[in-house]
């Protein structure tokens, strides 16, 4: 190990409950300015605790023989997979825990909150959800490559794949400069697999609300708050991963590693609130053939650079 | 070896074993297409965790990545290929029932003999600083042409299982004459072709 976790520096019980109040804070900011920018008032920002507060009171209302063992399993496992890949986002400029798979670690989370969302479609019985999450399943598919390469590109360049060395080989220059590509497909794929935005189809209008149509109570505070905490945790790893974390000059790291993280949110939430929503069988053709060989030629261009001691 | 592991680590392995053979066994006890293919997933991600436990991170992370995409697009290959592909009503998880039981029993039975006959090293080599590295090392190495040929095989098999599912060739796309200036798709796609 060579630098401290979090969890060695604050002890394991405190640093999990540090990271889990930092992820529903995130989640809460992004849903407060998602709901500021699009309903134009930015007194409506409160509006995501009002709401989480009657959700949670709220009556659970259910379907003809829903499969409800797997239905629960995915409404859960939506924040709390959220939740998870915020173990290896820095906070601070420490882990909550560091290996030396971090990155995968972090895509494994988002593989596993597709099977999760696809439960979370299947489990009511009900032909809007499952169209949904079959919709989703497409989507995600789509996006994974891009989003895997995209990673990987910043580990490249870094020699590892763990977040606080590539935290390390951005003192000198942000890795947005040289993978421009990576930094925007990295934040497009992510919220393509938080189904938020543009790439909202799983829940879209036209089949009802699809994934979420069934959901109520709890069930849908769960599944709102972990794609917002979801959201968060990618633009907290964006941050780290293209826009160097916390460094920066005058203001201390942590603050620094905040303001980058606030901006990506208000900057992805701006734009994705602009784009309308895309239909995933005119969009995850574009996903396969453009954004994989745009991705990969960006990994072939940080190569070289690698090669030639850019990085160095 | 065993004596390395903590005693945590061997209980969380000896706990995590148990619990990935339990998901395998429903795999073929629960009568939904959903839960065999999650208990599937459950008895991967045990087999996830003991690879943590053995401290084998990036071998487990990767486990869990793989195959939870996997059985993501066994649904996709649900669709494709069932006859009742939303998989809402119950039905059987066990085909061809005694020629698979004989052929686990024989893997089995191999694997056994395998392990207990096998001339394991008895020295104990330096553990490595970083098992990421290392396995990264041996993959782009020495065992690259194994992996090469492994990646190929999949991919064929991934795209004669697509040629098989699909009913439409590239005639029906482009015409008798393989002509047309725009292929006839039942999903137009995004782009301008």
């Amino acid at each position: 190990m060579p630098e401290q976790t979090l969890a060695e520096a604050w002890g394991l019980a405190p640093a999990v409950l540090g990271v889990v109040a930092i992820g529903l804070v995130l989640g809460l900011v992004v849903a407060g300015v998602d709901r500021a920018v699009v309903s134009g008032a930015p007194r409506t920002a409160v509006e995501p605790i009002r709401s989480s507060a009657r959700l949670l009171v709220e009556q659970r209302r259910t379907t003809l023989a829903p499969d409800r063992l797997l239905w629960r399993l995915g409404c859960a496992a939506v924040p709390a997979l959220a939740l998870l890949s915020l173990a290896v986002v820095p906070i601070g400029g420490r882990t909550l825990w560091s290996t030396s798979a971090d990155l995968v670690w972090f895509n494994a989370m988002e593989a596993l909150l597709w099977a999760a969302v696809w439960l979370v479609g299947w489990g009511p019985n009900a032909v809007h959800a499952l169209t949904g999450g079959y919709r989703f399943l497409a989507q995600g598919l789509a996006y994974e490559l891009p989003l895997m390469f995209a990673l990987i590109t910043a580990g490249l360049a870094a020699g590892s794949l763990r977040t606080t060395d590539i935290l390390a080989a951005q003192q000198d220059l942000w890795f947005v400069v040289t993978m421009p590509v990576a930094f925007v497909v990295f934040v497009g794929s992510a919220a393509a697999f938080a189904f938020w935005g543009p790439f909202a189809a799983p829940t879209a209008a036209d089949i009802a609300g699809g994934v979420t149509s069934e959901l109520s109570g709890v069930d849908r505070l769960l599944v709102e708050a972990g794609r917002a905490v979801f959201l968060g945790a990618t633009a907290a790893m964006a941050a780290a991963l293209f826009l160097g974390g916390g460094s920066g000059p005058w203001l201390p790291g942590p603050l620094w590693h905040l303001v980058k993280t606030l901006a990506v949110v208000a900057a992805l939430v701006w734009a994705g609130r602009r784009i309308p929503l895309l239909r995933p069988d005119r969009t995850v053709e574009v996903g396969w053939t453009v954004l994989v060989p745009l991705t990969l030629l960006q990994a072939l261009v940080v190569a070289v650079l690698v090669l030639n001691g850019f990085y160095a | 070896m065993l004596t390395e592991l903590s005693g945590w680590a061997i209980t969380a392995v000896a706990v995590l074993g148990v619990l990935s053979v339990a998901a395998g066994i429903a795999v073929f006890v629960v009568d939904s297409m959903a839960r065999a293919t999650f208990a599937l997933l459950a008895s991967f991600l045990a087999v996830a965790g003991v690879l943590l436990a053995l401290d084998l991170v990036y071998l487990a992370v990767v486990t869990a990545l793989m195959m939870t995409i996997e059985m993501a697009i066994m649904a996709v290959f649900m669709i494709m290929f069932m006859m009742n592909p939303a998989g809402l009503m119950p039905m059987t998880m066990v085909h061809n029932a005694k020629a698979s039981a004989v052929m686990g029993a024989g893997a089995f039975v191999v694997l056994a003999v395998g392990i207990w006959t096998i001339d394991w090293p008895t020295r104990n080599p330096p553990r490595p600083a970083d098992s990421t590295r290392q396995l990264g090392e041996a993959i782009m190495g020495s065992h690259m042409l194994v992996m090469l040929v492994i990646g190929i095989a999949l991919f064929a098999t991934i795209l004669a299982g697509t040629i098989l599912a699909t009913a439409r060739g590239r005639y029906d796309r482009l015409g008798p004459g393989l002509d047309a200036t725009h292929p006839d798709d039942p999903v137009p796609g995004g782009l301008p072709r």
